[in-house]
């Protein structure tokens, strides 16, 4: 090829091209684009350094994994050849051809524990091997399979830069009335979370009862949080998916496994965090493909006995996304997460794109089949108030969020909401902390720091704290014996019952631990579900869950949709009384007459356009112009058909002069001719909101023009590209109302009390 | 969630989930780590006695009954988890946090883990845990992950 310098200088840009400088320019192009590079751990789904499946195994132990012996298993391979494989089904799994278990997973006739029970034998590369065979769109299908509860939901995250515990309540309140199964918060300043993890535990608690919370904080701490009963849940439990990325972040999976239990021990739900990229930006990768390592996470997050994982990528999401095929690798690691029976919160976290194009194409391979946690944290505060690092959907996209499950009858876990109880439960959650705040003798939350939570969209609308004191307020907290019970007695005091009963109502949950079972969630009234009692049974259409009955009457009840059955009361009115039908209309004798004829509502029931022009304003334009041409017009109604074309073509039959002009109540007009098919026209003007009186008076010029065998410059209409985006269930419903007057009967002769000013 | 929703998951977990959810099935007998009844962590008496927070913390005899769940379900690595934290139910939460630390690279040496495994036994009656944290320094020990002697 010779013209790579050619292309070269049009990839840059220099050629001066208006096109592909405003390409240059949009959100798509602010993103890094790079080629695969194996070495350097930069490749999403297929390194050449990856290693073949395989599996040897003798006298119940693992002698070889992965092309490798055991006496070079590195901390992960043996803990995953010791804790993660079931070795009882491992060597048929091994020796069922991968695209075979590939083709399983698309097969609706072969349900989730057929596939799970040989994936519980499967190595990382047979893993991944069997995923690679997969586009995306089978990659869903087996997600909608193999998700472990039946019922999806979403995650949020709740911080602010402030760290304004008024705020963290008002926010997680609202996050819980949006239906958010979990919420998480963390820290701008570390010593900050036992407050930020009591002010969301109290906020969500006070507005829906049962949402599991958390505090992402260092391990150890995060722990102490938990133990002290401020927390329900913990998903910080990061693993890599090599030993020296796991040394690195300080553990190793037993320290990990450890830790999991550690947590149960105290009823806490835990997951682990894994996800592609990590190595790769820890310098770690040792030359493998992302999906190979993620592979490997999953079988160590498996083998700790963590009933869940978030994966997708998380923080690193923009890595993967920079190389081919990263959206697709993010999907597949959700998908070998769900085969293993993890809870899978599949990432749509951080910050993956600037375009909004991309970001919402990503989603929907999440979206779709469901998964257990669409967001591991759908940001429900505005980006500069997200302490994570900014989200890929934050509070401004709410809406967008809630008309796309409405436009897909798909559950993504969020629901709408109404201003007003938002407000209300933002109101309420804030009070709830004041009231503890002025018990525990915390710094005090003033009555209008309450208010501006309530209304607030960022901690930019709230008064500033004292933090200094706040942290010693969390400091002496932390240490001391106040626990989840002085909270409560606080609450109850201060007259907030419900919120006081549901907090009592998180330490009796604790107290059973049925949320420490996979994927376990509160639904509304406490109502546990799980793997256990939620088991997703996807066998095909008409199986598994189906959005329907209430929970699909509250998602498609947005608070932006109306009633179409007033949307055209502007247009509806009482008969004009200058427009008298008087005799059937007759074909007309005079070349110098043309027909304005109408539909069979005009001036009748409807009096006004589309555009909400008076039907008689319009008429009288259209007159007007014929008269300036010297030219005089007849009216007609036609009742056999409310279709322009068919008005206008009945119009000049009956013309003298063989032109008419076609008028429908909503304004759509046509220039017809006597002769031409009835599609066929002189001039058509189906934009009818954007008709101006001055443009019917153009319309009634050009027709008597033509009657006179001119040929008149065609009317000139802007065209509105949104019009029909707004108006078309106004005009579908005036149609509707022109179609009801529809009457066997020949057109009508029509008198129009009015004189052309000419 | 609509009637036959709910129906449908009482059926289920009739059929095959044992008493899941305790909550509901084992209200009566279930009991917190401190020994209190959970019908006694009520809001009366939370807002008229003292509570302390061993009282809404979970109990080893009831992870142990979550782990079985968990293994009838098909989660064996899950059950495995729990049965160790219910062990760890009698470590206390500093003690608790020091174990963590330890098992951390880099931490201790071959016999200091040798050591907190006995202490397990003896003092926790955790053998599971033990063998755990045994195996976990039998590997360290491979992998050079144990703390690295001055010189």
């Amino acid at each position: 090829m010779t013209t790579t310098t050619t292309t070269d200088r049009s990839v840059n840009g220099d050629t001066g091209s208006r096109r592909f400088s405003i390409l240059a320019g949009r959100d798509i192009n602010r993103e890094t684009y790079v080629e695969e590079w194996a070495e350097a751990g930069l490749t999403v789904a297929d390194s050449p350094y990856d290693p073949q499946p395989s599996l040897r195994i003798v006298g119940g132990e693992v002698v070889e994994l992965d092309g490798k012996d055991r006496a070079d298993f590195d901390a992960l391979d043996r803990f995953i050849a010791d804790h993660a494989l079931d070795l009882a089904v491992a060597e048929e799994a091994m020796a069922t051809p991968s695209h075979q278990i590939a083709r399983m997973l698309v097969d609706i006739n072969v349900p989730q524990p057929t596939i799970r029970r040989l994936a519980d034998g499967c190595t990382p590369a047979k893993l991944c091997e069997i995923v690679r065979h997969m586009n995306v769109l089978e990659m869903m299908m087996g997600l909608g399979k193999m998700r472990v509860r039946k019922t999806p939901a979403n995650q949020a995250h709740v911080t602010n830069w402030r760290e304004n515990p008024a705020l963290l309540a008002a926010d997680a309140a609202e996050a819980a009335l949006r239906g958010f199964a979990e919420i998480e918060t963390t820290v701008r300043v570390a010593r900050a979370a036992p407050l930020n993890a009591l002010a969301i535990l109290v906020g969500s608690q006070t507005s829906r009862g049962g949402v599991l919370t958390q505090c992402a904080v260092e391990e150890a701490f995060g722990l102490r949080l938990g133990i002290k009963g401020l927390t329900s849940y913990a998903e910080t439990l990061s693993v890599y998916g090599t030993e020296r990325s796991f040394v690195d972040g300080d553990d190793t999976p037993w320290s990990k496994a450890f830790l999991a239990s550690a947590y149960a021990s105290r009823g806490i739900k835990i997951r682990f965090t894994s996800g592609t990229g990590s190595e790769a930006l820890m310098g770690y990768a040792e030359q493998c493909s992302m999906l190979y390592l993620e592979a490997r996470c999953l079988l160590v997050t498996k083998g700790a006995g963590s009933q869940g994982v978030q994966n997708g990528s998380i923080s690193c999401i923009a890595l993967p996304e920079a190389l081919p095929g990263g959206v697709r690798g993010v999907l597949a690691e959700n998908l070998l997460a769900s085969m293993l029976g993890l809870e899978c919160a599949s990432g749509n976290d951080a910050l993956a794109s600037h375009s909004a194009l991309r970001k919402t194409a990503k989603l929907m391979l999440q979206l779709i089949p469901g998964t257990d946690f669409i967001c591991s944290g759908y940001s429900a505060i505005p980006k500069q108030d997200n302490m994570f690092g900014g989200g890929n959907f934050d509070a401004e996209d709410f809406d967008d969020w809630t008309v796309i499950q409405r436009d897909m009858r798909v559950n993504g876990g969020i629901r709408p909401v109404r201003e007003a109880d938002a407000v209300a439960a933002r109101r309420q959650a804030a009070q709830a902390l004041q009231a503890i705040y002025a018990e525990l003798e915390f710094p005090p939350i003033g009555d209008e720091e309450v208010e501006a939570a309530a209304l607030a969209h960022s901690s930019e609308d709230m008064p500033e704290r004292d933090m200094v004191a706040d942290l010693a307020a969390a400091d002496r907290f932390l240490e001391g014996t106040a626990n989840l019970s002085d909270v409560v007695r606080a609450l109850h005091r201060s007259g907030f019952e419900q919120a006081a009963s549901n907090l009592l109502e998180m330490g009796r949950q604790r107290v059973a631990g049925d949320y420490l079972q996979p994927s376990a969630i509160f639904e509304d009234g406490f109502s546990v579900i799980s793997a256990v009692n939620d088991r997703n049974d996807y066998t095909g259409p008409g199986t598994g869950y189906r959005l329907e009955g209430e929970t699909w009457d509250a998602l498609q009840r947005i608070p932006q949709q109306k009633s179409p059955r007033d949307f055209i009361d502007a247009q509806v009115g009482e008969p004009l009384p200058n427009l008298a039908e008087i005799s059937t209309a007759k074909v007309g004798a005079s070349a110098n007459e043309i027909v304005v004829a109408v539909g069979p509502a005009y001036g009748r029931s409807l009096v006004k356009t589309i555009g909400e022009l008076d039907h008689e304003e319009v008429l009288e334009a259209l007159l007007t112009g014929v008269a300036e041409e010297e030219f005089y017009g007849r009216v007609v109604r036609v009742y056999h058909s409310a279709d322009c074309a068919a008005i206008g073509h009945a119009g000049a039959r009956l013309s003298g002069s063989g032109i008419a002009v076609g008028l429908q109540s909503r304004g759509t007009t046509v220039i017809q001719k006597r002769g031409l098919a009835p599609l066929n026209n002189l001039e058509l003007f189906p934009q009818s909101p954007s008709l101006t009186l001055e443009i019917y008076q153009a319309i009634g010029r050009n027709a008597a023009r033509y009657a006179k065998g001119l040929s008149p410059l065609p009317v000139g209409v802007k065209v509105d590209n949104g019009a029909r985006l707004r108006l078309i269930v106004k005009t579908a419903l005036l149609h509707r109302r022109e179609i009801e007057d529809i009457a066997e009967k020949a057109p009508q002769e029509l008198y129009f009390r009015w004189e052309p000013d000419v | 969630m609509t009637d036959e929703r709910k129906e449908e998951r009482e059926d289920a977990s009739h059929a095959s989930n044992g008493d899941y959810p305790l909550y509901a099935n084992r209200s009566d007998t279930l009991t917190a780590a401190s020994g209190r009844p959970l019908r006694d962590l009520s809001l009366q008496k939370t807002l008229t006695e003292d509570i302390s927070s061993e009282d809404y913390s979970i109990s080893g005899e009831t992870l142990r009954a979550q782990a079985e769940i968990a293994r009838d379900a098909g989660y064996p690595q899950l059950a495995q988890n729990l049965e160790r934290a219910s062990e760890l139910t009698a470590v206390p939460n500093e003690t608790l946090l020091e174990m963590y630390e330890m098992l951390r690279p880099g931490r201790c040496s071959f016999e200091e883990y040798e050591a907190l495994a006995q202490r397990l036994r003896d003092e926790f009656n955790a053998a599971a845990t033990a063998a755990f944290v045994e195996e976990a320094a039998t590997v360290y020990r491979e992998r050079g992950l144990l703390r690295r002697e001055l010189e």
